[in-house]
């Protein structure tokens, strides 16, 4: 709706949508976002010191651990229908996190495992998290190749 | 030669109708009328595709059954839905056996089925039909937007997509019926460049209006010789763009006189954002609700403006606006 139409006609119709068309409530929407999100940080904070103090892990592999419990964790209530009503519910809050990564992997396998496992679970797997992983590594390459350079210059 | 409408010559009783709807709609504020509400949304079946077709096969049957006709007498046989290739719909019809003609019109189906049976049987190629349509939300999900178990936030101008569906049984015989078909207003394709895939009710607006004056003109007809004109699926917000569309080429509007399917399926407390949509809910509301009003004596006249937004995956990616269409149908009560 950004390009400006030609037609006056759909341009002002285009204008009423708009002030007919209630927006989201950010102030709420970021509320929400920061609690969820931040319980969910809270939560990993506290598992990796559980790794850390109780397993013993050593350096580094309380991180791992970290990550391997709460991608459990984002599957398991994508698998029990509940993670889809909490990301209703903290958009972002539960989206960002590790959790949501791990959300948007399982709930494309669960919804194509009917379609069978190669052509359903194997092709669509990724529908989700494919463009985040593809502008994602291409980005950190970009970046790796920056680090790379100044290293060289300096 | 009206422009777009088509007054019928015979009298078209529609006979019989059945609904079915999920359980989510059920709740709604319309949940008492529908025949059957669904405990199980997936009835059984292994696919979500599979049970919207066995809520169709269950619902036409009904309707069927409802007007005494055995299935093998039945001639034509027009359904739509919003799937691919309208699997709900082929594989209802490969289970009944009937003539059968598959229709697309997105939300809008339902009255595209309904006017197609009327020019049918009105021109006496046929002397029976059933009009029907379906939608699943967990079907249109996955086709349309995302994975079911995803963790997403709509937008407050996007509809949910009912868990319906409606057929109505359309015949000649003599014996008095609940209401008659007697006009169709085909629709065009409008579009005034809507972009927004989550703002449907924005895109079939101006198909709406426009389908609305067409009948008007072609009819000499205006909203005072109607007890409703009933929309569907605008929502909330689409309503009252239609409200102020008319009112800009000086058709005004009374509230009370103006419903909305979409708008009236679900409750606000049900957070389906701006109201119904899908084939399914037309079709539901319709046999359901709007076709038992005027059975009862509430209504004695009644047009029945359904609108589909004519979009795909395709187009929406592809950057193309959303093309709009409303298909209209003027229902009385028979006497």
């Amino acid at each position: 709706m950004s390009k400006t139409l030609k037609d006056p006609t759909h341009r002002r119709y285009n204008r009423m949508v708009k002030a007919m068309t209630p927006g989201s409530n950010y102030l709420q929407g970021y509320a929400r976002a920061f609690w969820v999100g931040g319980l969910i940080c809270a939560v990993g904070q506290l598992l990796s010191l559980f790794g850390e103090k109780i397993l013993g892990l050593p350096e580094g592999s309380d991180a791992m651990f970290t990550s391997i419990a709460l991608i459990f964790l984002g599957v398991l209530l994508t698998g029990l229908g509940v993670y889809d009503d909490i990301g209703r519910y903290a958009g972002a809050g539960s989206i960002v996190p590790i959790t949501g990564f791990a959300n948007s992997m399982a709930s494309p396998a669960i919804e194509f495992r009917r379609e069978g496992l190669v052509l359903g679970v194997g092709a669509k797997l990724f529908t989700v998290a494919g463009p985040v992983l593809v502008y994602g590594l291409s980005a950190s390459i970009a970046a790796g190749v920056i680090y790379w350079l100044m290293g060289r210059l300096s | 030669m009206m422009k777009q409408t088509i007054a019928f010559n015979h009298r078209l009783a529609l006979r019989a109708r059945a609904s079915c709807v999920g359980p989510k709609e059920g709740k709604g504020p319309l949940g008492w009328c529908f025949d059957r509400v669904l405990k199980d949304d997936l009835l059984g079946q292994a696919t979500w595709e599979l049970a919207e077709s066995e809520m169709l096969r269950q619902t036409v049957s009904l309707c069927l059954e409802r007007g005494g006709l055995m299935p093998d007498q039945l001639e034509l046989l027009a359904s739509g839905d919003l799937l691919n290739q309208l699997m709900p719909s082929c594989f209802m019809a490969r289970a009944l056996g009937r003539p059968f003609m598959g229709l697309y019109g997105a939300c809008s189906t339902f009255v595209e089925a309904m006017i197609l049976c009327g020019v049918m049987i009105d021109g006496g190629y046929r002397n029976n039909a059933v009009c029907a349509a379906s939608s699943h939300f967990c079907t249109a999900e996955r086709q349309f937007r995302s994975p079911l178990e995803l963790g997403t936030q709509r937008p407050p101008s996007a509809q949910w997509t009912a868990t319906a569906a409606g057929a109505a049984l359309m015949d000649t015989a003599k014996a008095p019926a609940a209401a008659r078909l007697t006009h169709g207003t085909l629709g065009r394709v409008i579009d005034y460049e809507v972009t927004d895939a989550n703002h449907m009710g924005a895109a079939m607006a101006p198909a709406v209006a426009d389908t609305i004056l067409a009948h008007f003109e072609d009819t000499g007809r205006d909203f005072r010789d109607y007890d409703r004109v009933i929309t569907g699926d605008l929502g909330w917000i689409g309503r009252n763009l239609l409200r102020e569309l008319l009112r800009e080429r000086g058709v005004a509007v009374a509230d009370e006189k103006l419903a909305d399917c979409g708008a009236s399926l679900f409750s606000q407390e049900q957070d389906p954002h701006a109201g119904g949509s899908g084939c399914g809910c037309v079709a539901s509301v319709s046999c359901g609700y709007v076709l038992r009003k005027i059975e009862e004596g509430a209504w004695e006249r009644v047009l029945l403006v359904a609108s589909g937004a004519l979009l795909s995956p395709t187009s929406s990616q592809q950057g193309q606006s959303i093309p709009g269409i409303a298909y209209a149908a003027a229902l009385e009560a028979d006497g």
